[in-house]
């Protein structure tokens, strides 16, 4: 019972990050679809950074390196969307893709060719951080708490806070939804549109870092984050753009994620017979479900999608 | 002088001269990357990857590779098709990948689990495809549900859909967590090659797939420039309310367009799992990037039909090619960072054409300008 409730929260923080980060991008009006590539991205970098550091480093350098190195990677890989979409009026759903398809190849092709030179035999593409995870995580009586978990709520607060309270976060939304009217009061569109990719890429790297190290020590690259960017999308639909209601559906959606993870440890779930899958397929199916009934008025930001131009009416 | 400047205003030679640069720009810093990780080997490394089945060092052996990388360029054509089709329609079909997953759910469960003939497993992959396509064409129609969004859903439950159908002990392998091998189970459910395979030294998974795949790149083609239903469909991409206003149903047209973008996906799954090329993997826990490589291919392509069957190669190509290279010392998943590099810069196209295009006024004007100028500087003598 214990390990469920650890997972929920663990996957929980993860979606609950990766979904803030593409409420910020949708918002400014940049749909990022390339959430999964920059989380493969985030991972890459927190993963290195852990790998090369003395496990007997003091936890809290090894905490914070490993973050800020995440999210600095996160942000360099989320500004390719950001110059490809708002100076070139790229296709956003393309780039989006090219961009998961081109973490995954790079972060592999990056980790092989480290180890193969370490070690001519090893062709694996897996990053090994045993000693390094500890210091993420502290022991309260059973219940494994990471740290990642608070800063997924610190994450949550600040992101209501910035949206809906100060003056930055309201133009942002401005430019998302009507950027002509923005510009005519003064508001830079492409600044803020680069503004809220950016932001996307800072949690994404974060959710990145922080899904490789829940659970596991030792990450294999080649598999990327597993569809884990796309929850964080379905999250973020399902949470109606809207930072409270995006951490309220982390939490079920990490719920189901960690029931497909420890469902056989419960006997009365074994005995239903039920394939492991099934736990896998329900968020996406609820999401579908729900997107169905709700799309009709969906709160998704109106120009989203749509490259600014300054000339079009 | 003349002949030259309305080569590069045609608009289908602008489409080849972009993808081209796109091309060589992959390559490009694949190339630097192949550098950075070991400069000694670096040139051959990006010559295997383009060279592929020339590198082979018998004509045999040439002609047989040849024939797999063909083999499997079928089913990505197939999906490069998809995803074109819809996306002239004004639909991103990026769920090409899990109408893929259900047409191989469908085919193989056919052909292995019922030991159906290979063209009744054909349809039926064809029928899965478009089932999980029409679904995101009904919830974009009738329920203002975004396609790329449903379809990326419907990609993660078509694989698990497909996983937990085809782990059944009618069609997994006991030892192995592949699906069955159908030249073993089931004979009739290969798709036949009437002779193709003695053309590529006996290699057995060159099938009619290919030819096929090449006719319907074709009819897709003939389909979407030169029929009134194409035209239709075109129109409701353009704006679904002037199709409205103009009588065509525009609803029914989303569903039937990604219908049939499903169709040729499910039929792209079959042309490789029922060539016995390989098997379904029921352990896998990602999407088959055959969908992903198909966005590629599409826009590669130029957008066009018949531009996505050389692209459809040329991605296989260095697929393939980047298996062969040297790998103790590069990862062979440096093609696929060639790849992914493609579609990124395939991206810009609409910059690059503009470019072209501003190069070519300027020109035009500085010509006139120049002429005006000799014509006046005639006058005063």
């Amino acid at each position: 019972m214990t390990l469920l409730i650890q997972y929920t929260f663990l996957f929980a923080s993860v979606l609950c990050l990766v979904a803030l980060g593409g409420c910020f991008s949708e918002h400014s009006g940049i749909i990022n679809l390339g959430l999964e590539g920059i989380m493969v991205m985030g991972a890459l970098g927190g993963a290195l950074t852990m790998s090369s550091m003395d496990p007997s480093t003091p936890a809290i350098i090894i905490v914070v390196a490993t973050i800020c190195v995440a999210i600095i990677v996160g942000m360099l890989y989320s500004s390719l969307l950001a110059f490809a979409s708002i100076h070139f009026k790229a296709d956003q759903t393309l780039v989006g893709t090219a961009l998961n398809l081109l973490a995954t190849a790079a972060a592999t092709v990056y980790v092989r060719a480290m180890n193969t030179k370490i070690n001519p035999d090893n062709v694996s593409t897996t990053v090994q951080y045993i000693g390094q995870k500890k210091a993420f995580i502290v022991n309260l009586g059973g219940f494994e708490f990471n740290w990642f978990m608070l800063i997924a709520v610190i994450a949550l607060i600040v992101s209501y806070v910035v949206l809906y309270k100060t003056r930055f976060g309201l133009r942002l939304q401005a430019c998302g939804e009507n950027p002509q009217a923005a510009d005519s009061v003064g508001i830079n569109v492409y600044k803020m549109r680069w503004a809220g990719v950016l932001i996307s890429g800072l949690l994404g790297g974060l959710g990145g870092i922080c899904y490789i190290t829940a659970g596991v020590s030792e990450w294999k690259f080649d598999v990327g984050v597993a569809g884990f960017g796309f929850l964080a999308l379905a999250v973020m639909i399902f949470g109606q753009w809207k930072p409270t209601r995006i951490g309220l559906t982390a939490l079920l959606f990490g719920f189901f994620r960690a029931l497909s993870n420890v469902y056989s440890g419960f006997s009365w779930l074994a005995a239903l017979k039920i394939p492991g899958t099934v736990y896998n397929m329900m968020p996406y199916i609820i999401s579908l479900i729900v997107l169905a009934f709700t799309s009709k008025n969906s709160r998704a930001p109106k120009a989203e999608g749509i490259p600014y131009d300054k000339g079009s009416r | 002088m003349n002949e030259k400047k309305s080569l590069l205003k045609n608009p289908s030679v602008q489409a080849i001269l972009t993808s081209l640069l796109c091309v060589v720009l992959g390559l490009f810093i694949g190339y630097i990357v192949l550098l950075i990780i070991n400069p000694s080997g670096a040139g051959k490394a990006i010559q295997t990857i383009l060279m592929n089945f020339m590198m082979r060092s018998s004509p045999a052996a040439r002609l047989k590779a040849l024939g797999n990388t063909l083999a499997k360029t079928a089913p990505l054509l197939m999906c490069a098709l998809s995803i074109c089709f819809c996306y002239k329609v004004g639909l991103f079909n990026i769920g090409a990948a899990g109408q893929y997953e259900m047409g191989a759910c469908l085919g193989l469960y056919a052909a292995i689990a019922l030991k159906m003939p290979w063209y009744v497993c054909l349809i039926l992959a064809a029928i899965g495809g478009a089932l999980l396509g029409a679904i995101t064409g009904f919830l974009k129609a009738y329920r203002n549900v975004n396609e790329v969004i449903s379809g990326i859903m419907l990609n993660w439950i078509a694989l698990y859909v497909t996983n937990t159908i085809l782990s059944g002990e009618k069609t997994k392998d006991i030892a192995s967590p592949y699906t069955l091998k159908l030249s073993s189970v089931n004979k009739g459910g290969l798709i036949p090659s009437f002779g193709l395979d003695k053309l590529f030294s006996n290699n057995s998974t060159v099938t009619i797939a290919i030819p096929f795949a090449v006719v319907a790149a074709i009819i897709i083609w003939i389909i979407l420039s030169k029929t009134k239903f194409g035209y239709e469909l075109k129109a409701t991409g353009y704006n679904k309310q002037a199709a409205k206003y103009a009588g065509m149903r525009e609803n029914r047209n989303i569903i039937v367009t990604l219908a049939i973008g499903g169709a040729l996906a499910g039929i792209g799954a079959a042309f490789l799992f029922l060539t016995g090329y390989q098997e379904w993997s029921v352990t896998q826990s990602s999407v088959p990037s055959m969908g992903f490589n198909g966005i590629a291919a599409t826009f590669l392509g130029g957008l066009h039909p018949l531009g996505t069957i050389l692209s459809s190669f040329f991605i296989q190509n260095i697929t393939d090619g980047g298996a062969l290279i040297d790998k103790s010392i590069y990862p062979s998943q440096i093609s696929d960072l060639i790849s992914a590099l493609i579609i990124y810069f395939c991206g810009f196209v609409l910059f690059f054409k503009l470019q072209i295009n501003k190069f070519i006024a300027k020109k035009e004007e500085r010509n006139k300008a120049k002429e005006i100028m000799a014509a006046e500087g005639g006058d005063k003598k």
